[in-house]
């Protein structure tokens, strides 16, 4: 019997069904910004480590120190969450466990990366906690 | 389950995934630190000053030494990784010496980072 459904919609809800091309390719895309932000967070680093409280408000205070830092968290906080989320597929193979985990590691992810990013912006807009 | 530990006689391309994973939860644990440390400076002085004593003492920079090593191998690795993806060094003989490689310059970059370190007055 011929079937007038498509390839397509036979495929769809049985795995990624086209979607798999543009997480695959946000996580590649992910990574590539990750190479320059990552350099300039050692930077960062290396100049916040040498100085005090006042030092890092005046810096996180610049707009491009604070855009960059940002972005760094932000686009790392997701980074981790991806590459977590393979790890967890991979060896944790009990649907409920696996489940809990994903869902965890998403929270951490999340909660952590909107702290850090808000954080930022507080100081960035208010000049620290005076 | 992957990896095979068992079934594979151990080399370097199975080294550097492995690896590759190990450092990228490290680095899970290095983002944490960081959003504690953007916390603690949106906190005030006080908390900024606990939290620089924190990873300025001994426990403290043995984490980022550890920290900085794995970015560094992470950083080389996750290149190697894209540059597969866009179809080239694939063959086993490039993908062995990009393996040296990537350990080779994590330790080079972590050692660099380091000296700057000490002389810029960041320890």
């Amino acid at each position: 019997m011929v079937s007038y459904r498509t390839p397509l919609s036979r495929a769809r809800g049985l795995g990624a069904a086209k979607h798999g091309v543009s997480h695959w390719i946000g996580e590649r895309v992910g990574a590539i910004a990750l190479v320059p932000l990552t350099l300039w967070g050692v930077f960062a680093v290396l100049r916040l480590a040498a100085g005090d409280y006042d030092f890092a408000v005046h810096w996180i205070a610049q707009p491009l120190n604070a855009v960059l830092m940002v972005l760094l968290l932000a686009i790392s906080f997701w980074h981790m969450a991806s590459g977590v989320r393979v790890i967890i597929e991979d060896y944790i193979h009990i649907a409920l466990t696996k489940s809990a985990l994903l869902i965890l590691n998403l929270f951490v992810c999340g909660l952590a990366g909107a702290l850090a990013v808000f954080s930022i912006l507080k100081v960035a807009f208010g000049g620290g906690a005076y | 389950m992957s990896p095979h530990l068992s079934v594979w006689r151990w080399h370097i391309t199975m080294a550097t995934s492995i690896a590759h994973r190990a450092t990228g939860v490290a680095l899970y644990v290095g983002a944490l630190i960081a959003a504690g440390w953007a916390v603690a400076l949106a906190s005030g002085p006080d908390a900024y000053a606990g939290f620089k004593a924190l990873l300025g003492s001994p426990l403290g920079l043995l984490v980022m030494f550890g920290l900085t090593l794995s970015f560094f191998y992470h950083l080389a690795n996750g290149v190697r990784h894209l540059v597969w993806d866009a179809g080239h060094g694939f063959d086993l003989k490039s993908a062995n010496a990009s393996g040296v490689f990537v350990f080779a310059f994590a330790a080079a970059a972590t050692i660099a980072v380091w000296v700057v370190a000490a002389m810029t007055g960041a320890l």
